[in-house]
């Protein structure tokens, strides 16, 4: 056992009568818990992440990992967490920086809203016999639409027929209101960037690209992607820009509210290094904001100058943090000629963040939703710009209440992560991911077939969009549109007066 | 107006979308066309925003709005006048060449090509320039940067000359922070600077003889833009430079430690 103040948090058994010294462990773990000694294998326990590496493709299931039930004098306030935090702090004098989204127990609000269902009165339709519409188009869309009428002869008759005037913005076309959210390849590994992008173009949605660029080997699959440009402005040009489906403008993340990213310099390999556009082995270093945005003002004209750069072709996302004045900020951004409004709430996860960020900053996505939501209509906007919310959503009924409270579309991070196997470890800093998701080690990312991946991130969209489906027509509704901000059909249990004000919903039983 | 080399465009009392749009239109009709000239500009935005191709010069009459030449790749840009907020932003190939001076966030996260300025520019020029194999952004002020110069500056050259418009000295740079954060490049400034001028990360280094050559060339090339008499252009090679690196690549490296050990 290597000394530290920190006792395991997790205790690894292999055992012996089980064991057949296949040493597959040694080879699995990524993390260098195992290593074989004579006739044994023995484990340090204290490199444990309860990844389940081990567990899961040990073949004589010889290996377990507990919590270790270790004990410390209990107390209400000096939890575990805050002195194992001051140890580690006190060794390094560092940052302590952490994975995954907020790991407090705040409360979460999905889990205090219920759905409506229809009784007798206003039957509730079957999907399985009537069509459930859930295409969602992204984007700007008109204030008001204006017609000229022009003459034409049909059949030796003078008829007028109206034709559209008003032009009409690109939008995204969504068969299902379900995104994978934006995670830097950098971050994640190629093959998990290629899982996704195959099963968005299955799916017919779309994947983010993060900050990172885009590589080469994602551009088949350029039509359902989204491009991002962030502080740092890695691998943006004209080609990029042009490539993607859309363009997001990152000014936050839910992780992290109010700072930038630090990719380190070892994670950033020669291919890697190649979509950044930025030399190997050098950080890549996103600032805190955008140095050309220093107002709402100067938003709008990053919005206007990625549009003139695509000749007003794509759509323009900005994408914020939920933080106490985003209505504020969603007007402006309403008002900018960008087409949709990206809500990252602080649950959202990340790759890596300062823990005292990813825990303290931030609001809750659900609030910020209702809250954007409410704004822009008291401001006559709503109509106009799409919104889309992110940050900790897990299942098909979360995504249902978010678009209820008033989101047009979601993002899933975390979640389509999960489905490539991602345990929600939270060390995805370190680059050493066991199962090929969140690191660039060529032994580990081949680990992860993106065939496969493919197949169960594209099975997760379809089971949550049929279960979609099937919420909408208990609740007698045909359309995801007539759901949107449609907050008459949630109800809130254990919630307090205020909070129900701020949802904009009743409480079960009114 | 097709199979042009040359255009005129007045863009008296233009909006910056009718303005762009034709400089777009021209480009579609013209494949062969070498020089757009634009007439009475003033104030429109995002001027050559994105347009990909060499051997073509836009010749600025007035004074251009914010990000010009954003995100461009190739053509050379001659402005008769001052220059707005952040020309040359993210910009990837090209050369800017300006007769006055440039705003705040002149050359922001510039990728490649070159931007001359004879005058001076605003804060936060330079910020986040990178580099990437041989594509080496540079930005050459003839006068004096505001603060906070190269801030994160992660490749590139940034030169200031420190000269006023008739080649006199301006005598000592007054810039603060300079270099916050930077982890790539060089900023070689003309004249001393004090180690309380530096922001964090960077480090003034030896200016070698391989420094001088590396420079050179681009201070000719300014030379040669703005018409400087030979004297002018002897002095400048033959004067007392600062050179302003990162202290390391990862200026940043050791302010984390993880939270699962």
């Amino acid at each position: 056992m290597i000394p530290s103040y920190v006792p395991p948090k997790y205790k690894v058994e292999v055992d012996p009568n089980r064991c057949m010294l296949c040493e597959r462990c040694t080879i699995e773990c990524s993390w260098g818990v195992y290593r074989r000694e004579g006739d044994r294998i023995i484990s340090y326990s204290n490199r444990c992440g309860a990844c389940h590496r081990c567990v899961v493709m040990c073949p004589r299931d010889a290996i377990t990992i507990k919590e270790n039930a270790i004990s410390w004098r209990s107390h209400p306030l000096w939890d575990v967490d805050a002195r194992v935090d001051i140890y580690n702090q006190a060794k390094t004098g560092c940052i302590l920086l952490s994975g995954m989204g907020n790991a407090k127990e705040h409360p979460i609000y999905f889990d205090k809203i219920v759905l409506d269902a229809c009784q007798v009165t206003n039957p509730s339709i079957d999907p399985l016999r009537e069509p459930m519409e859930l295409r969602t188009y992204i984007g700007k869309k008109p204030k008001q639409l204006e017609f000229e009428f022009v003459e034409e002869e049909i059949d030796g008759k003078k008829i007028k027929k109206a034709k559209l005037k008003t032009k009409i913005a690109p939008n995204l076309k969504l068969d299902t209101p379900i995104m994978i959210a934006h995670m830097s390849y950098g971050a994640l590994s190629l093959n998990a960037h290629l899982s996704f992008a195959k099963a968005v173009k299955e799916c017919g949605t779309f994947m983010g690209t993060g900050e990172g660029g885009l590589p080469k080997a994602l551009y088949p699959y350029a039509d359902h992607i989204i491009t991002q440009v962030a502080s740092g402005r890695f691998g943006v040009n004209e080609e990029y820009l042009m490539k993607g489906s859309a363009i997001e403008i990152k000014i936050g993340q839910g992780a992290k509210p109010g700072i930038g990213g630090h990719l380190p310099g070892e994670k950033v390999t020669a291919e890697i290094s190649a979509t950044r556009m930025i030399p190997e082995g050098s950080d890549a270093i996103s600032p805190a904001p955008h140095h050309d945005i220093y107002s709402i003002e100067d938003l709008a004209q990053l919005v206007r100058s990625l549009k003139e750069a695509t000749r007003w072709k794509k759509p323009v996302f900005v994408k914020i943090a939920a933080v106490h004045n985003a209505p504020a900020i969603a007007v402006g951004i309403a008002t900018s000629d960008a087409d949709a409004v990206v809500i990252d709430g602080y649950k959202g996860g990340t790759g890596a963040a300062p823990k005292v960020f990813r825990d303290h900053v931030g609001i809750p996505i659900e609030m910020a939703i209702a809250a954007v939501d409410q704004r822009l209509r008291e401001e006559g906007l709503r109509n106009e710009i799409s919104i889309i919310a992110s940050g900790g959503i897990r299942c098909s009924a979360d995504v249902f209440k978010a678009i209820a409270l008033g989101a047009d579309a979601v993002y899933i991070g975390t979640a389509a992560m999960v489905a490539l196997g991602c345990r929600v470890c939270g060390r995805c800093y370190t680059g050493l991911c066991a199962w090929g998701i969140a690191t660039q080690r060529p032994e580990l990312v081949k680990r992860l077939d993106p065939e496969v991946g493919a197949r169960r991130v594209a099975n997760l969209i379809k089971a949550w969009t049929h279960e979609i489906k099937e919420l909408l027509g208990a609740a007698g509704i045909n359309s995801i549109e007539s759901l949107r901000g449609n907050r008459d059909r949630l109800r809130g249990v254990g919630l307090n007066e205020k909070e129900l004000e701020v949802l904009g919903i009743k409480a079960a039983g009114e | 107006m097709k199979g042009m080399e040359e255009v005129v465009i007045d863009a008296k009392d233009m909006h910056y979308r009718e303005l762009n749009e034709k400089i777009h239109e021209i480009l579609r009709e013209n494949p062969d066309i070498k020089k757009i000239v634009l007439k009475n500009v003033l104030g429109q935005r995002f001027i050559a925003d994105g347009i990909q191709k060499k051997d073509l010069t836009i010749e600025i009459y007035g004074i251009p709005g914010g990000d010009l030449g954003m995100f461009m790749s190739g053509p050379t840009i001659i402005v008769h006048g001052n220059a707005e907020f952040a020309p040359g932003n993210t910009m990837d190939d090209g050369t800017i060449v300006i007769y006055g001076s440039s705003g705040d966030v002149t050359a922001h996260s510039m990728r490649g090509g070159k931007v001359f300025v004879r005058g001076d520019v605003g804060y936060r020029s330079g910020i986040h320039m990178k580099a990437y194999k041989d594509k080496v952004p540079v930005l050459v002020i003839g006068g004096r940067a505001k603060d906070f110069l190269g801030e994160y500056m992660a490749g590139g050259i940034i030169i200031v000359l420190n000269i006023d418009e008739k080649g006199n000295d301006l005598g000592k740079v007054k810039g603060r922070m300079i270099g916050t954060g930077i982890h790539g490049g060089a900023i070689y400034i003309r004249g001393e600077i004090d180690k309380d001028q530096l922001g964090v990360a960077a480090d003034i280094k030896e200016f070698t003889e391989e420094d001088l050559e590396k420079i050179k060339p681009y201070i000719e090339e300014f030379c040669k833009w703005f018409n400087l008499p030979e004297d002018v252009k002897n002095k400048l090679l033959n004067s007392k430079w600062t050179k302003i690196a990162p202290i390391s690549k990862r200026p940043f490296g050791k302010l984390y430690t993880p939270d699962l050990m």
